[in-house]
Formats: C-alpha cells, structure tokens, sequence
C-alpha cells in the first residue's frame, strides 16, 4: 500500500459491466513528506473516499478485487482507507 | 520477499471492512547492508511487529495470504520479525 491523496473523481457511462456503479477517484501517490511520487492512478474507491483526502491506496489486482467484491473483474487498484494520523521515526520523514 | 524495516504506523479509522483490527506499518525496505533500498510502502502486519524492527514482507497478491480464510485487500504484508541477518 501507499498513501496517496485524492485528487480528482472520474465518470465513465461506458465501461466493464463488472465496473458499473463502482466509484472510481484518481489518486496521487505521495513520498512520507507529502510530495507527489509518480503518476496518478484510477482507484476503485471502497470507503467513500473524496477529494482532499489522503487514503491507502493498494496496487494490486487480487486486493482491488476484494475490495469491489464481484469476483474477478478488471480491476488492479483500489482505495481501502482513510489515513487519520502518520506517526513516523525521524529518519523516515524526508522519503 | 524483502527485507524492511518499521519507521512508522498509520491510524485509519475509516477502511475497507476487510482490514478492520489490522495493524498498519510504514516499512522501509533495506538492502543487505542496511541502506534504503527504494521508497516507504505501508504493509499490513501478519507477525506482530513493531516501531524500528526488522522485518521481512511479500508483495502482491500472495500479501493476502497470510491472513486467510479473512480476505483482506492489501499488496503488501509483514510476514516475519527478522533476529540477525549475515553477508558472505
């Protein structure tokens, strides 16, 4: 997993029926000093996640899968949480 | 499976039903000399570890695995506290 922020929502009448109704949100990946690493990715959202928010975000088919609980589907990212707090040792808070 | 170790935790009050009462570490992944070897990753703890240990981790979807029968959406878990490690 990743924290990352939401950044955007994204709406798409014509996709996978296996998709229909999930919520989708792009997500950018942040570095633990909070700046952004690499590009963003399109998440299923799985705890109503909106704009602003900073999420766990998890890059991987089998757990986006779980996350829209409709077996197997297109799917390879996914936002399973909301982050509250980050408490961090000194050393990693630059990286 | 990679060698980390624990430089923080995450709070997440609001999460997937399938990572209720998890605990969520950052981990720094370590090359063999101890140096950082890439960027910080939050990995869900199947071991019970802690602040600063060393620890080892799976990635991908086999990150699920450690906690069946629960399906628990993760890429990446801790599946063993490290005691010492040698280089030849």
């Amino acid at each position: 997993m990743v924290i990352a922020r939401v950044v955007g929502n994204v709406v798409s009448t014509q996709k996978n029926g296996k998709l229909e109704g999930a919520k989708l949100l792009l997500a950018q990946p942040l570095d633990l000093d909070g700046k952004d690493r690499g590009p963003a990715v399109m998440a299923i959202d799985g705890v109503d996640a909106g704009v602003g928010d900073r999420v766990l975000l998890v890059l991987d088919g089998k757990a986006a899968m779980t996350v829209l609980d409709r077996g197997l589907a297109g799917v390879d990212a996914a936002i399973v949480g909301v982050v509250d707090t980050v408490d961090l040792e000194d050393s990693a808070r630059s990286r | 499976m990679f060698l980390a170790r624990v430089v923080g935790t995450v709070v997440a009050t609001r999460k997937d039903p399938g990572l209720a009462g998890t605990k969520l570490l950052v981990i720094q992944p370590l090359r063999p000399d101890r140096t950082p070897a890439g960027k910080p990753l939050v990995a869900v703890d199947s071991v019970g570890a802690g602040a600063a240990e060393e620890v080892f981790y799976v990635r991908g979807r086999e990150a699920a695995l450690p906690f069946l029968p629960a399906e628990v959406p993760t890429d990446a878990a801790i599946v063993g506290i490290v005691d010492h490690w040698s280089t030849a």
